[in-house]
């Protein structure tokens, strides 16, 4: 009588891949959407925040002395300099602040800046000379001439004053922190989130199709007549929505791999990506299937109860929020959870697993804990599941 | 001859909602679908069971197919319980009726395979009967047309050829006529005489007198969830149609109010 798991289990396969355009939105559309989605978002935010190479920065100045101008040649930001006089600075705020990109700073020196700071005793406790900059931090531009000229003219200050240097030799790497860790905080305060809430929508499309929707098109007593064992019903769906919403959840987890160092913008900041091993990989794919387990059975008995895949629909809602709540906190908590009980309680224990694995200090019993868990918990829920399709009232709630 | 089907006061209610009981002009919580039924059915005939809507016939089959559970009373289908051993029940009856769908995205060839693997059945036998009961609906020509495209008539033969792949001795059949033009309502009808033939035992609810008086050989009357009269054809007919003594049983029975 196994077999029948397998004959229930092959027919859901079958009605789901051969729906070409259902197989195609549950698998293929989420991976191709994220994949294109984060792209998008990563171009977007580092278009946002850089300049273009060959933009020339529109600067106004009142007496600028040759040093900084030849200074600011260096920086490559001299090309459209403009020098104006005192009077003409009210008009030049007032460009700024427009915001229209007539211009992008505007710097006063004090009339005999080079004398001034030459003759300028920092013990003498009188007020520095001053050199004013006017910008926009509305303006992407703006900002970023800003920083080059501030930081340029901090630098010149404490060329002039050179008493000791910090990090100044270039060939050696003060920064301590590998790459793989790097890379690591980053994956483990997003990732455990986005799989879990990719693994719950894979469900949720198709749960409450195959159980609520069979109940309401009358379809589940045909099944209900045969000898085939209830349980076996069960068990045969339950693994067959696994199946599916484990390589929708695949489909999704690749398309942000891909993604990810565009979104990360890993280009400007050099972080590896490519760290984790086949260990982790398969301590991943270990929770992530006994996690999957857990959600189909949830969702299946949610649908099981439903009059409808509406319905269904309604009240699944809930249960992904608090699913969406938990998967959240991997993003606030730093590290995973050491205490065993916490790998007890279904999702957040998948939560501190997955972040375990992405930050290289998973907990071996925990992780244990965590799989085992949801097995048991699933196979509760099969067992509710069974009942519930042995149960008239609630199969046969028209 | 051998008892095949014995039913035992078989006992069924339904809770009605407070909207339900100002409809029914009730202050009663609970309405008895089947007031204890019983009947017996022998080896090879054709039983019966002959009713206005809302006499409990169908919930009466529900729970011969084991669908719903009985408040009381119990029924012997070839010696398994309904009650205590609904798993053997379903291997030994067959069960149509208009409640059971197919899916309507599988083809008919499909479904047969995948309910005959429900009923372990073996791969040869499954193919000779399928051959067989595809030729003889005219499935053959669709057996690859997804039910969902086929018309009434051609998914009712459907559901009949899947719903007894496993070549049951007792097939339950509810309003197997029911929105079929006459044609399709002939096969099904032609069928059940096959059946017959094959020494079959078959139960079939209606309420269409030709269908009773085309087909079976005992009848009961079944009204507000009592049987009536359980009798033969012919002793229930007492020289009248069929249609004017169930009139007058019913006459009888609630009243005038027809």
């Amino acid at each position: 009588m196994k077999n029948t798991i397998i004959t229930i289990l092959k027919k859901e396969l079958k009605r789901f891949f051969s729906d070409k355009r259902m197989a195609f939105t549950t698998i293929f559309m989420p991976g191709i959407m994220i994949f294109i989605m984060y792209s998008f978002m990563g171009d977007a935010i580092s278009g946002m925040v850089s300049v273009d190479d060959e933009y020339v920065y529109k600067i106004e100045s009142t007496y600028m002395p040759e040093s900084i101008r030849t200074l600011m040649d260096g920086a490559g930001i001299s090309g459209g300099i403009k020098d104006v006089d005192a009077e003409a600075g009210e008009a030049a705020k007032e460009k700024i602040s427009r915001n229209e990109d007539e211009l992008d700073l505007y710097i006063v020196f004090p009339e005999n800046f080079e004398n001034d700071i030459a003759a300028y005793d920092s013990a003498s406790g009188n007020k520095a000379p001053e050199v004013q900059v006017y910008y926009n931090s509305a303006s992407t531009e703006s900002q970023t001439v800003y920083k080059i000229f501030t930081e340029m003219m901090d630098s010149y200050e404490s060329a002039m004053t050179n008493k000791f240097d910090i990090n100044h030799d270039e060939n050696v790497k003060y920064d301590l922190a590998n790459e793989k860790d790097a890379a690591a905080s980053v994956f483990s305060s997003l990732l455990p989130m986005l799989l879990l809430m990719f693994v719950f929508s894979a469900c949720m499309a198709i749960g409450p199709e195959s159980i609520s929707g069979e109940k309401e098109r009358g379809t589940i007593a045909t099944l209900l007549v045969t000898p085939a064992k209830r349980s076996h019903i069960a068990l045969g769906k339950i693994i067959a929505l696994s199946i599916i919403a484990l390589l929708s959840g695949m489909s999704s987890t690749i398309g942000t791999l891909l993604s990810l160092p565009k979104l990360a913008n890993v280009e400007n900041t050099g972080m590896e990506t490519n760290v984790y091993g086949i260990t982790e990989y398969l301590m991943l794919a270990l929770i992530m299937l006994s996690t999957t387990l857990l959600i189909v059975t949830l969702i299946s008995i949610i649908s099981a109860f439903a009059k409808s895949t509406k319905e269904a629909g309604t009240y699944i809602t809930p249960l992904m929020i608090v699913v969406m709540l938990v998967s959240l906190s991997g993003m606030f908590v730093d590290g995973s959870k050491t205490e065993l009980f916490y790998y007890l309680i279904p999702v957040y224990n998948s939560v501190q697993s997955m972040t375990g694995i992405f930050s290289f200090d998973i907990l071996p019993s925990g992780m244990a804990a965590s799989v085992a868990s949801n097995i048991v918990y699933a196979g509760i829920g099969v067992f509710i599941l069974t009942r519930m399709f042995n149960n008239e009232k609630i199969m046969f709630n028209k | 001859m051998k008892e095949l089907l014995i039913v035992d006061k078989l006992h069924k209610t339904f809770k009605l909602s407070s909207k339900q009981q100002k409809i029914e002009h009730t202050s009663d919580k609970v309405k008895t679908a089947v007031g204890g039924i019983s009947f017996k059915a022998y080896e090879g005939e054709v039983f019966g069971l002959l009713g206005p809507n809302g006499a409990g016939k169908t919930t009466t089959l529900r729970m011969l197919a084991t669908l719903i559970k009985p408040d009381g009373g119990d029924a012997l289908v070839d010696g398994s319980s309904i009650v205590n051993n609904a798993d053997k029940v379903r291997q030994k009856i067959g069960f149509l009726t208009s409640e059971l769908k197919l899916e309507e995205y599988f083809t008919p060839n499909y479904l047969y395979d995948f309910f005959s693997e429900l009923h372990n059945v073996p791969n040869d036998i499954r193919e000779k009967r399928k051959n067989e009961i595809f030729t003889l609906f005219g499935i053959g020509k669709f057996a690859e047309v997804k039910v969902a495209d086929l018309s009434t008539g051609m998914k009712q033969k459907v559901s009949l050829a899947v719903s007894i792949v496993h070549d049951p001795d007792i097939i339950i059949f509810d309003e197997p006529t029911n929105g079929l033009d006459v044609l399709t309502a002939r096969v099904v009808t032609d069928f059940i005489q096959t059946l017959k033939e094959r020494g079959k035992t078959i139960i079939v609810s209606t309420h269409i007198f030709s269908l009773i008086e085309r087909v079976c050989d005992r009848v009961g009357i079944i009204i507000n969830g009592k049987m009536i009269m359980c009798d033969t054809l012919e002793n229930i007919k007492a020289g009248q149609s069929l249609e004017d003594r169930f009139f007058d049983i019913y006459k009888e029975t609630v009243g005038e109010e027809v």
